[in-house]
């Protein structure tokens, strides 16, 4: 794919990576599906990579807009992808297989990598403008003036969405529309599966310790539990009632524990105390499990601010050490009394 | 009552705005409109402490601690006895969950 540099510019061996102008286009082919949605399930996270450089798209010449993005392959296709038609440059920055918005947000994707790819692919002596058009969720590592400064680029910050490129382009300018993020149900949908594969580890741990520990009922609440808080949770975040993610947590994990405190309830004749000690059980612990999950879940969102989670966490944690510690100890003294024949 | 987003770091100077109205472009939340002789801070409570309107002022009027408002890094951090908010986001690592795309 690669062909060998042809800016008599560009100084080093022809083996130097960064010295070399690649060829894209615009095509997502089924290997390009596959390997976005192995990426959204979370399969080998860091390698979903381009390779760092300069890209011609279509046959662009020194007049063509030049766009930056991130050498991760969900950021470089929708990029190309919504570029159809165009002719353009791409100078994909190395940010490590992360996209746009996390990686300008360490700073790797960010002023000092956006000036050294400008001056390792030559970029000045193939375009003859000097406008570089980043994307608006760059803007967080990227300092327009000191790119100006260094490179002699002004940085233009295109629209959010790589979908408005089209009409920025021909209007050169984005709404306010165009600048404003959204999280909406399909961002929140394509988001779970890689919060449910963080959690499948330590559940399918629990679940199997729940199991001979207090039966088969037990692990179901496990499973409903993360279900509940890493599936549940974020597609229904903006309808589940008040602004923190905590509250939100218990609120939903509260309604999931309702069928396994109503089953011990409903149980095998029991006393009295015992079915509602048992019924408090689930309601004790399921309700904080969801909401620490919900609360791990302002990391993938667009509008928690760290000030505010940082608060959420010192609030509600030890609320939901608390719940948890109850419920475990009263669980725990429900099993000895069992065991010992006294119930 | 459980809103813990009332309040945050973002810092804004007018006296000093060029009106070169880039902190209006960069926002991704709207936070800043666009004035006639200065940029206005609108909606100070949407702001989510990225750093992009600070980072790309050329006068110094906006003043924010920028960082990732993520649960999971800053927990992560305060566990390994680190500062909180020297906790990094954990996308694209082997794990973590931080960040959407």
């Amino acid at each position: 794919m690669s062909e060998p540099c042809s800016c008599c510019s560009c100084q080093g061996a022809v083996s130097d990576s960064s010295c070399t102008v690649r060829s894209t286009d615009s095509t997502i082919t089924l290997a390009n599906r596959i390997d976005h949605i192995l990426a959204r399930w979370g399969y080998k996270r860091s390698d979903h990579r381009v390779q760092p450089g300069l890209y011609t798209l279509g046959t662009p010449n020194a007049d063509s807009p030049v766009f930056a993005s991130a050498n991760y392959t969900l950021s470089f296709d929708i990029l190309r992808s919504s570029l159809k038609g165009h002719d353009a440059y791409i100078l994909v920055l190395d940010t490590k297989g992360i996209n746009v918005w996390c990686a300008a947000g360490k700073g790797t994707f960010g002023t000092d990598e956006l000036v050294h790819r400008i001056e390792s692919t030559g970029l000045s002596e193939i375009v003859s403008h000097r406008k570089i058009i980043v994307p608006q969720l760059g803007a967080p590592g990227v300092s327009a003036p000191e790119v100006q400064r260094r490179s002699g680029f002004r940085v233009v910050y295109g629209p959010v969405r790589a979908k408005d490129l089209p009409k920025f382009l021909k209007t050169g300018k984005a709404t306010k529309e165009m600048r404003r993020v959204q999280f909406s149900a399909y961002d929140r949908l394509v988001l779970t599966p890689v919060e449910l594969v963080q959690a499948i580890l330590p559940g399918v741990i629990a679940v199997i310790a729940l199991w001979f520990l207090a039966g088969p009922v037990a692990s179901l609440a496990v499973i409903a539990a993360i279900i509940t808080g890493t599936i549940l949770f974020p597609l229904l975040l903006p309808f589940i009632p008040t602004k923190d993610f905590s509250t939100k947590g218990l609120i939903l994990g509260f309604i999931a524990a309702i069928p396994f405190a109503l089953a011990y309830v409903s149980g095998p004749a029991l006393p009295g105390w015992v079915q509602v000690a048992g019924a408090v059980v689930p309601l004790l612990i399921i309700p904080p499990v969801v909401a620490y999950l919900a609360l791990n879940f302002t990391g993938s969102t667009t509008f928690t601010s760290r000030t505010g989670v940082k608060k959420e966490i010192f609030r509600y944690i030890p609320v939901m050490a608390a719940l948890s510690g109850t419920g475990v100890v009263i669980g725990v003294a429900l099993g000895v009394l069992r065991v010992m024949g006294m119930i | 009552m459980f809103n813990s987003y009332t309040e945050n770091t973002l810092q804004y100077h007018q006296e000093r705005c060029i009106n070169c109205k880039r902190c209006t472009e960069v926002c991704p939340h709207g936070v800043f409109e666009e004035g006639e002789k200065a940029a206005i801070l609108k909606n100070k409570t949407r702001c989510m402490e990225c750093g992009a309107c600070a980072l790309n002022c050329p006068v110094q009027a906006i003043e924010v601690q920028s960082g990732v408002g993520c649960a999971w890094a800053m927990i992560g951090a305060a566990i390994r006895g680190k500062d909180m908010d020297s906790g990094e986001c954990s996308c694209g690592g082997d794990s973590g969950s931080c960040c959407g795309d």
